[in-house]
C-alpha cells in the first residue's frame, strides 16, 4: 500500500504537473541563435557553443571552474584516499603495456578535442573528460601513488584553470572595464589560454574526485591506513 | 525539429525527471538516491536540448547547449562530493557498529 502511494506521489503527480507544462511551451520561443551567430566573427572562435562558454557568458564558466576547485577541496578534506598502490608482483601482465600504449593516445586525443573546440563540437570540457578518464584508468590500475609522490604538481594542476581564468578576468577588467570582455584581435588567444588551463584543471579535478580523498601521506611515522576492511 | 520529435524529446525528459524523483525518495540506500538525482538532472538536460532545437534557424540555439555543458560538469562534481560523503558516512557508521559488537 505504501508503495502505491509512493509511486503516485513521486511519479504520477509530478508527471501530471510537468507534462502539460512541457507541452505548453511556446513553439517559437525567443532564442539567442541569431545574435550569437551574428557576433561570431568578433568572438575569436567559430563554434557558437565555445563562443557562449568562453566569450559571451565567460562569467558562468569562471564560476564553474571555481566550483570544480571547491568540490575537490571538500572531498580532500573529508578523508584520505583508500585506493591501494599495487606492487609490481600484483600488477597484471597485460594491463601495464596496454596503459603505456593508451595513455599517450588519450592525451593526444584530449589535445585534439581542445583544438577542434574552436570550430566544431569539442573543447575544454570534452578534452578534460578524456584526461579524467585516463586518470581513472591509472588509479584503478593501482598507480595512485603518483598522486602522493607528485602531490605538489597535482595541486598546481587543480588550481591552474581558475588562476588563468582570474588573470584573464582582471586583465580584461583593467583593459576594457568589463570582466572577460576581450579585444577582438586578442580574443582567440585569451580563449585558447583559458581553455588549455581549464582543461588541465578539469582533467586533474575528475581524477582527484575519483581518488575519493586526499592523496595518502607517504611519511613513515604516520600509521598505515587499513585498506581491506572486510 | 518536427513537432512529433519535439514532443517525444520533451516527454522523455519529463519522464526521466520523475523516474529520478522516484529514485530519490523511494530507496533507503544513499547510493541509489544519488543515482536518482543524476537521472533527474539528465531529464532536465534533455528538455534543455529539445528547447534549443526549437528554432527556425538551421543551427540550434547555442546558449542552452552551453548551459547543459556547464550543468553536466557541475552535476559530475556534485556526484563526486556526494559519493565521498557517502563513503565517509559508511566508514564512520560501520566503525561504530563494529565497536558495539566487541
Amino acid at each position: 500500500m505504501r508503495r502505491i502511494w509512493l509511486l503516485l506521489f513521486t511519479i504520477g503527480l509530478p508527471l501530471f504537473l510537468i507534462a502539460p507544462a512541457l507541452m505548453k511551451l511556446p513553439r517559437s520561443s525567443p532564442n539567442l541563435t541569431a545574435p550569437s551567430v551574428e557576433a561570431l566573427p568578433q568572438s575569436g572562435v567559430s563554434n557558437p557553443v565555445t563562443a557562449v562558454l568562453l566569450n559571451y557568458r565567460g562569467y558562468d564558466t569562471l564560476l564553474e571552474v571555481g566550483v570544480l576547485l571547491l568540490v575537490v577541496i571538500a572531498v580532500w578534506s573529508l578523508q584520505e584516499s583508500r585506493w591501494r598502490e599495487l606492487d609490481a608482483s600484483e600488477q597484471r601482465p597485460l594491463l601495464m603495456p596496454f596503459l603505456r600504449l593508451i595513455m599517450p593516445v588519450l592525451v593526444l586525443v584530449s589535445g585534439y578535442l581542445l583544438w577542434i573546440g574552436s570550430s566544431r563540437p569539442g573543447g575544454a570540457f570534452q578534452g578534460g573528460a578524456m584526461i579524467g578518464g585516463a586518470m581513472v584508468m591509472l588509479i584503478s590500475a593501482g598507480l595512485s601513488r603518483r598522486f602522493s609522490t607528485s602531490e605538489r604538481r597535482v595541486r598546481a594542476g587543480l588550481v591552474v584553470g581558475l588562476t588563468v581564468f582570474m588573470v584573464a578576468s582582471v586583465t580584461t577588467l583593467l583593459w576594457s572595464g568589463h570582466i572577460l570582455c576581450y579585444r577582438q584581435n586578442s580574443a582567440s588567444s585569451w580563449i585558447l589560454a583559458i581553455e588549455v588551463a581549464a582543461q588541465i584543471s578539469i582533467g586533474v579535478t575528475l581524477g582527484a574526485l575519483f581518488l575519493g580523498g586526499r592523496p595518502r601521506t607517504l611519511s613513515p611515522e604516520r600509521p598505515k591506513l587499513e585498506v581491506n576492511r572486510d | 525539429m518536427t513537432e512529433i520529435a519535439l514532443i517525444l524529446y520533451l516527454l522523455a525528459g519529463g519522464l526521466l525527471f520523475v523516474i529520478g524523483f522516484y529514485g530519490v525518495w523511494a530507496p533507503q540506500e544513499l547510493l541509489r538516491r544519488i543515482l536518482g538525482l543524476n537521472i533527474m538532472g539528465s531529464g532536465v538536460f534533455l528538455v534543455f536540448i529539445a528547447i534549443a532545437a526549437q528554432t527556425r534557424d538551421p543551427i540550434p540555439d547555442p546558449v542552452p547547449h552551453a548551459m547543459v555543458l556547464t550543468g553536466i560538469v557541475v552535476s559530475v562534481c556534485g556526484t563526486g562530493l556526494a559519493l565521498a560523503l557517502v563513503a565517509r558516512i559508511y566508514s564512520m557508521t560501520r566503525d561504530e557498529s563494529e565497536e558495539r559488537q566487541q
